[in-house]
């Protein structure tokens, strides 16, 4: 399967999961909100400009956004996401290593531990701004702060669950694909 | 000119996310100030058909229930019927109306229809629902949307030709006129954002003698809503510091979480109370600048 198909199935999935599982769980606390669908941003291959990220990002936080009734919420997160993700990449793995041998970012391609920082920085800044503009419309501070560090608790949870429970396989880049 | 192109090249990637970012968070301000969006409308036309083939299934986990409720709205209904209440025959006489136009003759000010819930949440601060119903049935802004006991839910903000959007009673946004209904006296229902089966009634005075169990219903000031529709019951008195009001948690009849089948009531003559209100304030404008 071409990576194209490939990552259209999977917005597919991420979205339908977001929106018709996670959102309608009864939720364990007001706090507690999983937040899955990201994961898509992370997943995208090696191969893009920074350009098409972005687009790709915004696109995926609209069609969530107008499923979710906030338009531009979660567009303005993904876009961010999708703008630093680069610069995360370039830190944590050396350009002629694995950039070059695989097509995505996995804990295969990258080591457990880099590709742990990796999730875990762009989850702490997805959910840290989302939840900032949802504050800046209502709610207290301490609110705010308690909201951030549960949602991302949960969520960086689900991600390294989904992680192991579904082991993407590992692509090579090859000259002839 | 040629450092202008040089700037825009070298930045664009930067210029690019700024743009977006710009985009994203001007829909979402003006979304949060007026309810509307590009593409709104095109979206939730898609959006709604997807969430009704899901809520197709989704009906068949909740239709013992559904079941049990329809039949006791039913068994009330059967109650009313005039063939439970005998006659005496004393009563019947013939009385000629002498009246030319008839006096209590009453008109038509609330129209009900029927719809279905496609997708709801509880878990956000600001919750929606989506009715399978919009424009073309008649479904239009502010109407007011009851659930099948006639309980309140919310209003409806936003409408596709198919679909329409319902801010529901837990949105940290969502201000309906409600009152006590032993005694009339009315307040500001609203939703801190905290527990899905509470809403907060607020501007009630410390004079006015409240239990914990009395009814609240919506108020006979409201535009929206039709007087006397069931909300919930006071579980907690307490006084707001800051204004010296009580302020009241009320345990809505409603268990947002199961909302299934509703009705949106249309107030026929909202147009026109809210014309005498404007032209109201518009005269009192006007004596003012006179003086």
């Amino acid at each position: 399967m071409s990576d194209l198909v490939k990552n259209i199935f999977r917005l597919a999935i991420f979205v339908v999961v977001q929106v018709y599982v996670l959102d309608k769980l009864p939720p364990l606390h007001r706090f507690v909100i999983p937040i899955l669908y990201y994961l898509f941003i992370l997943w995208l291959p090696f191969s893009l400009n920074r350009l098409s990220l972005l687009l790709i990002g915004f696109v995926t936080g609209l069609l969530l956004d107008y499923f979710k009734q906030t338009p531009g919420l979660h567009a303005a997160a993904c876009v961010l996401i999708a703008y630093i993700r680069p610069f995360i990449i370039s830190i944590l793995i050396p350009k002629d290593t694995a950039e070059f041998n695989y097509r995505e970012p996995s804990a295969g391609a990258m080591g457990w531990a880099p590709y742990a920082v990796y999730v875990i920085i762009l989850t702490v800044l997805h959910h840290t701004y989302l939840t900032l503009l949802e504050w800046l419309q209502f709610g207290t501070f301490l609110d705010f702060i308690i909201k951030v560090f549960s949602t991302t608790g949960i969520s960086l949870l689900l991600v390294f669950t989904v992680e192991l429970l579904f082991p993407r396989k590992l692509k090579f880049r090859t000259n002839t694909a | 000119m040629r450092n202008i192109f040089l700037f825009i090249r070298r930045y664009f990637t930067f210029l690019a996310f700024v743009l977006l970012q710009i985009f994203s968070l001007y829909m979402l301000f003006k979304y949060n100030k007026l309810h509307h969006a590009a593409f709104l409308g095109v979206a939730s036309e898609l959006t709604g058909r997807m969430n009704t083939q899901v809520d197709k299934l989704d009906d068949y986990f909740h239709q013992g229930e559904e079941n049990r409720r329809l039949h006791k709205m039913n068994d009330s209904l059967f109650n009313l019927l005039k063939a439970n209440y005998a006659v005496p025959d004393s009563s019947q006489r013939s009385v000629v109306d002498s009246a030319l136009i008839d006096s209590i003759k009453q008109f038509r000010k609330y129209i009900w229809r029927d719809a279905k819930v496609v997708y709801n949440t509880v878990s956000s601060e600001k919750n929606y629902l989506q009715l399978n119903r919009g424009s073309k049935y008649g479904i239009q802004d502010n109407m007011a949307v009851l659930n099948s006991d006639g309980a309140v839910v919310g209003q409806v903000v936003n409408v596709s030709p198919n679909f329409s959007e319902v801010m529901s009673l837990l949105h940290v946004q969502s201000s309906v006129s409600a009152a006590l209904k032993k005694t009339g006296d009315a307040g500001r229902l609203e939703w801190d954002g905290k527990d899905q089966h509470f809403v907060q009634l607020k501007g009630i005075s410390k004079s006015v003698e409240v239990k914990v169990g009395d009814t609240v219903v919506t108020s006979r000031y409201s535009y929206n809503f039709p007087p006397d529709k069931f909300i919930g019951r006071v579980a907690q008195i307490s006084s707001d510091p800051a204004t010296g009001f009580y302020l009241l948690k009320i345990r809505t009849a409603v268990n947002f979480a199961t909302i299934q089948q509703v009705f949106v009531v249309e107030n026929l003559q909202r147009d026109e109370q809210m014309q005498l209100e404007k032209d109201t304030e518009k005269k009192v404008e006007q004596q003012k600048k006179g003086k």
